[in-house]
């Protein structure tokens, strides 16, 4: 599944009313679950960028984590990102 | 067979259960706590203890564990009791119009109304990704160590890079045949104290430490006999019988959607006015329940616990006059609060 980032990236804000399906963002983007688990499409991960140490420990606990792998609740959504493409793994956790 | 009475139970400790506790004593209710994890908090304590919640009415910033603490000190008074690190398992209505509820290792409770305040669901272990785990569970793969004695002599897998996976590791290094520590990447998110301890052994070859993902399994009849990793320099298959991943815990709602009730997309459907469920004398608060307009948030479950509070008591005490006070003038709270006059 692909989508839109502007339409539904969770930030740092509760609630997440327009959670897509494949995203489930359990503790409600605190970058303390990994259930927003994202692959970010390849022409896109020098703009989204690395995640950081924290990140990198929760990705511990996400399915199939590739080199690409980001919890989406920790890319902050800015203008650079629109048009942003990312997949969503089979599961979440 | 003890069975622990009370007035009412409280499905889940984390911070709107705590609360409940408060606002059913003020109606002198006595609460018995059951939650899956090993201390209360739920949420607060599990996933984000450090992390600072800014929309607690009164508190700018508050972390969450700090919450958590200021809200045990706030129900003190009224001596909740807590069974911790037990799953809810079955409810049945009595005939007196009350319930039993009967949790993991057959301890039973008994009270006159239930609320469940049991948030995302119970936490429990994540299976990890790899194919066919399943039919080794119980046997050779588990999620937590009951008895170390099980894993003498052993081919022993430990997957993870936290504290669970370290310590397991160097505790079991002594018994078992060999360990092997497989982590995603090369660093742990452990204590550091635990790392150097393994690295050590691993240094004095009492260990081994693989960098990767573990990918397959392989084994028969629910006996596990190899492991396959993937790492940077491609596959490796290992001797195996003993597993242990830790990979964290996710939420599932459990046996609670067995229990009868209306559910709405795995949450509870609940009235505005009581917090009660379709079934009536249980009632669901905090980020469980559901209605029209539901936010999930922590102050939205203290509203749901007042309200809830008087329509338990009503139940419990059917006849009985309900005085509203407020704890700023009301002689008779600040007695139940142990303030003195």
């Amino acid at each position: 599944m692909t989508a839109h980032i502007s339409t539904w990236m969770p930030k740092t804000a509760r609630p997440l009313w327009r959670t897509p399906s494949g995203i489930e963002a359990e503790c409600g983007g605190a970058c303390a679950c990994a259930t927003c688990h994202v692959y970010v499409d390849e022409q896109w991960t020098a703009v989204v960028g690395e995640p950081e140490a924290m990140e990198e420990d929760m990705l511990d606990f996400a399915y199939d984590v590739q080199p690409n792998s980001r919890l989406s609740c920790q890319i902050k959504v800015r203008d650079a990102l629109d048009g942003l493409v990312v997949r969503v793994p089979e599961r979440q956790g | 067979m003890t069975i622990t009475r009370t007035d009412v139970i409280i499905v889940g400790a984390g911070p709107v259960g705590l609360f409940a506790v408060f606002e059913l004593g003020l109606l002198d209710l006595k609460c018995h706590l059951i939650d899956i994890l090993d201390r209360p908090g739920g949420q607060c304590a599990e996933l984000y203890p450090e992390k600072p919640i800014y929309d607690i009415p009164g508190w700018p910033s508050i972390s969450a564990q700090g919450l958590v603490d200021k809200l045990l000190e706030q129900i003190a008074p009224f001596r909740p009791e807590f069974t911790f690190g037990r799953m809810v398992s079955s409810l049945e209505g009595l005939g007196d119009g009350g319930f039993r509820i009967v949790a993991e290792d057959d301890e039973v409770f008994e009270a006159r109304a239930v609320v469940i305040a049991a948030g995302g669901g119970s936490f429990q272990p994540k299976r990890p990704p790899i194919p066919g785990i399943e039919a080794y569970e119980g046997g050779s793969v588990f999620y937590s160590v009951r008895r170390m004695e099980d894993f003498r002599g052993h081919d022993l897998l430990v997957v993870g890079g936290g504290d669970s996976a370290l310590d397991w590791t160097l505790n079991l290094q002594p018994l078992a045949k060999r360990v092997t520590l497989v982590h995603r990447r090369p660093e742990f998110r452990a204590a550091p104290d635990s790392v150097n301890k393994m690295q050590a052994l691993r240094d004095a070859n009492l260990l081994d430490l693989r960098i990767g993902q573990v990918v397959g399994l392989a084994g028969r009849d629910g006996r596990l006999a190899s492991a396959t990793i993937k790492g940077p320099d491609g596959e490796i298959e290992i001797p195996c019988t003993r597993m242990l991943p830790f990979f964290g815990l996710t939420m599932k709602l459990g046996p609670i959607a067995e229990w009868g009730l209306d559910l709405h997309e795995n949450l509870i459907p609940v009235d505005t006015e009581k917090f009660e469920t379709s079934v009536p004398g249980i009632f669901a608060i905090g980020d469980i329940s559901w209605y029209p307009g539901k936010l999930k948030l922590i102050l939205s479950g203290f509203h749901e616990a007042a309200l809830m509070a008087q329509a338990a008591k009503r139940l419990v005490s059917p006849g009985e006059r309900i005085v509203f006070q407020y704890t700023t003038s009301s002689t008779s709270l600040h007695r139940k609060l142990g303030v003195p006059d």
